[in-house]
C-alpha cells in the first residue's frame, strides 16, 4: 500500500491543547486501523519556539519561518490511495489549523 | 518508488491514447474480451493497445472525432462497453486534490481526447505551458495516488459537484470565446455523464443549461434584448425543457438545474418584453438560497428591475459594490439602471468604469454605444 505523511499544523501550542484533542490523539491510531489504514510511525513536536536552526553551518534560533500555524506533528500511514489517505487524515484531531497529506518518497526505520 | 512513479505515469500517457480510441470503434476488442475488472488491468490494456499502430489510429480519431460532436449523435455505443472506466477517468481528472485549471485541462485532454495544443488555445496559453500543466497534473495523480475510481456514496455528491463545475467551466469558456467546438465538448461530456449517472438531477440540469447555451449560440454576440429569437434552435430548447421539468423535482433543486430553469424561461419568452419576470425572480431567489454568491445577487437585481423598477434594483446593486468592485457587469448593470432613472451623468461614469474592465470587442462596442448616448443626455432627441 502507498505510504503518506500526514503533517499536522496547529496554531494552538502543544501544552495548551484541550484535553479532548489530546484524548482523540490517543485513539486515532486504532480508529485508522479500523478504517483499513495502518499507522507506521508518529511524532509529536514541541512548539516552534523551541527550534534551533542550522543553515550553511551557522546555528541560530529557529524556526526557519515564523507562521501563525506551526508543524505540530507527523503521522506516517499506509493507505490504499489518496482518497483513503484523506479519509484517514480527517480523523486526525486538530484544535486550530489543518493537515497536509503528502505521498512519501521513502520511509525507513533503523533498528 | 521512483520506478513505480515512472511506470504509472507512463501508463497514464498510454491511457490518453486509449481513451481517445474510446470515441471510435477501436475498443470493440474489449467487448469481445470483456471489460477488465481491475483499473490496473485497464491501464495495462491501454498501454498494450498503444503499441498497436498508434499513428494510424490517431489519424482515424482525427477523421472521426468531428462526427461524434454532432448534436444528438451519441458516440458509437461505447457506453455499453466501458461506462465504468469513463466515469472513473472523469472522477480522476476532476479530483479535488488537483487545481481547478488542471482538472479542466485533464478532462479535455484525457476524457474528450482533445489535442494538447487545442486545449492550450482554448485557454489562451502556449502549447508548452499547457503541456507542462498536464505533465504536472499527471505526475501528481501518479505520485499522490489519486485513485482511478468512482468515489464512495458518501463522497459522491461533493465529488460530482466538482465534475459538473469543470464541465460548466468548459461551457462558460466556450460561451465567452464563442467557441462552438468547445461547447460541443461540454455538451458531449454532460450527455455522457447523464448516460452514466441517470439518477443525478444536477447532471440533467447542467446538460439542459448547456443545451440552452447552444440553442441560443447563433445570437450570442448581441445583448439578450436585441437577439433575433427566430434563430434559436427550438429542438434543443424542447430537449432542455424536458430535462429541466424532471430535474426540478429534486428537493431542493440544485444550482445547475435552477440556472437551466432560468435560461429556460428566457428561451420560452417570445420577446424580451414578454419575458416572465416574476417567474425569473422566484427562480433567482431559489438559486440565491442554494448558491449564495454576489454574482447571482447581481443577476437577480437585473430581474428585480423589471419586476419592481430600476430604483429598487439600484439599491440592491449598490449593496454589492464592495463584493464586485472589479466585476464589469456590476458597473454595466448600474449604468443601465441609472440611465433608466434619468441620472445620465452618473450613468456615464458607470459606463466608463465598465469599459475600463472590458476587453471583449462586442461588449465594448455595446458599452461605447450606450455611453455615447448618455453623453447626449441634454439632447432632446436621445431617449
Amino acid at each position: 500500500m502507498p505510504q503518506y505523511a500526514i503533517l499536522m499544523y496547529e496554531a494552538t501550542p502543544p501544552d495548551e491543547l484541550p484535553p479532548e484533542v489530546l484524548e482523540a490523539h490517543g485513539a486515532v491510531d486504532a480508529q485508522m486501523a479500523a478504517a483499513g489504514g495502518r499507522v507506521l510511525a508518529g511524532v509529536a513536536l514541541r512548539e516552534a519556539a523551541t527550534a534551533t536552526v542550522v543553515r550553511d553551518g551557522l546555528v541560530t534560533d529557529g524556526p526557519f519561518i515564523e507562521t501563525k500555524e506551526g508543524l505540530a506533528g507527523i503521522t506516517v500511514i499506509e493507505a490504499r490511495d489518496l482518497d483513503h489517505a484523506l479519509e484517514l487524515a480527517r480523523m486526525v484531531p486538530i484544535a486550530s489549523g489543518g493537515v497536509e497529506v503528502r505521498p512519501l518518497l521513502g520511509f525507513q526505520v533503523l533498528d | 518508488m521512483l520506478a513505480a512513479t515512472v511506470r504509472v505515469t507512463r501508463d497514464l500517457d498510454a491511457a490518453e491514447d486509449a481513451v481517445q480510441d474510446a470515441y471510435v470503434s477501436a475498443l470493440a476488442a474489449w467487448a469481445r474480451e470483456g471489460v477488465p475488472e481491475r483499473p490496473g488491468a485497464w491501464l495495462t490494456t491501454a498501454a498494450r493497445r498503444r503499441a498497436l499502430n498508434a499513428l494510424a489510429r490517431r489519424r482515424t480519431l482525427q477523421a472521426k472525432l468531428p462526427l461524434l460532436l454532432e448534436p444528438g449523435a451519441e458516440p458509437v455505443a461505447e457506453d455499453d462497453v466501458i461506462p465504468d472506466d469513463r466515469l472513473r477517468l472523469v472522477f480522476t481528472c476532476c479530483h479535488p486534490a488537483l487545481a481547478r485549471e488542471a482538472q479542466v485541462a485533464l478532462t479535455l485532454r484525457l476524457v474528450c481526447g482533445v489535442a494538447t495544443e487545442d486545449v492550450a488555445s482554448a485557454f489562451l496559453v502556449s502549447r508548452a505551458t499547457m503541456a507542462a500543466r498536464l505533465t504536472r497534473a499527471k505526475k501528481k495523480i501518479a505520485a499522490a495516488g489519486i485513485p482511478f475510481a468512482v468515489p464512495a456514496a458518501a463522497e459522491l455528491p461533493a465529488r460530482l459537484d466538482t465534475v459538473l463545475t469543470v464541465v460548466h467551466l468548459l461551457g462558460t469558456a466556450a460561451h465567452a470565446t464563442l467557441s462552438a467546438e468547445l461547447l460541443a465538448r461540454a455538451v458531449d461530456l454532460a450527455r455522457m455523464l447523464r448516460a452514466l449517472l441517470p439518477d443525478a438531477t444536477e447532471v440533467c440540469g447542467l446538460l439542459a443549461l448547456l443545451l440552452l447555451v447552444r440553442a441560443r449560440a447563433a445570437t450570442r454576440a448581441q445583448p439578450l434584448a436585441d437577439q433575433d429569437r427566430s434563430l434559436w434552435d427550438r429542438a434543443l430548447i424542447a430537449e432542455a425543457d424536458a430535462l429541466i421539468v424532471g430535474a426540478l423535482r429534486a428537493r431542493p433543486p440544485g444550482r445547475f438545474t435552477l440556472q437551466a430553469a432560468i435560461a429556460g424561461v428566457h428561451a420560452a419568452a417570445p420577446s424580451y418584453a414578454e419575458t416572465d419576470w416574476p417567474q425569473l425572480l422566484a427562480l433567482y431567489d431559489a438559486l440565491a438560497r442554494v448558491w449564495p454568491s454576489p454574482v447571482v445577487a447581481l443577476n437577480r437585481a437585473v430581474v428585480l428591475a423589471e419586476v419592481s423598477g430600476p430604483a429598487v434594483a439600484l439599491e440592491a446593486v449598490d449593496g454589492l459594490a464592495d463584493a464586485l468592485r472589479g466585476y464589469r457587469y456590476l458597473w454595466a448593470t448600474r449604468a443601465d439602471l441609472l440611465r433608466r432613472l434619468g441620472r445620465h451623468e452618473e450613468a456615464g461614469e458607470a459606463y466608463r468604469a465598465a469599459l475600463e474592465l472590458t476587453e471583449g470587442e462586442v461588449e465594448r462596442a455595446f458599452l461605447e454605444d450606450r455611453l455615447s448616448r448618455t453623453g447626449r443626455a441634454g439632447d432632446p432627441r436621445s431617449g
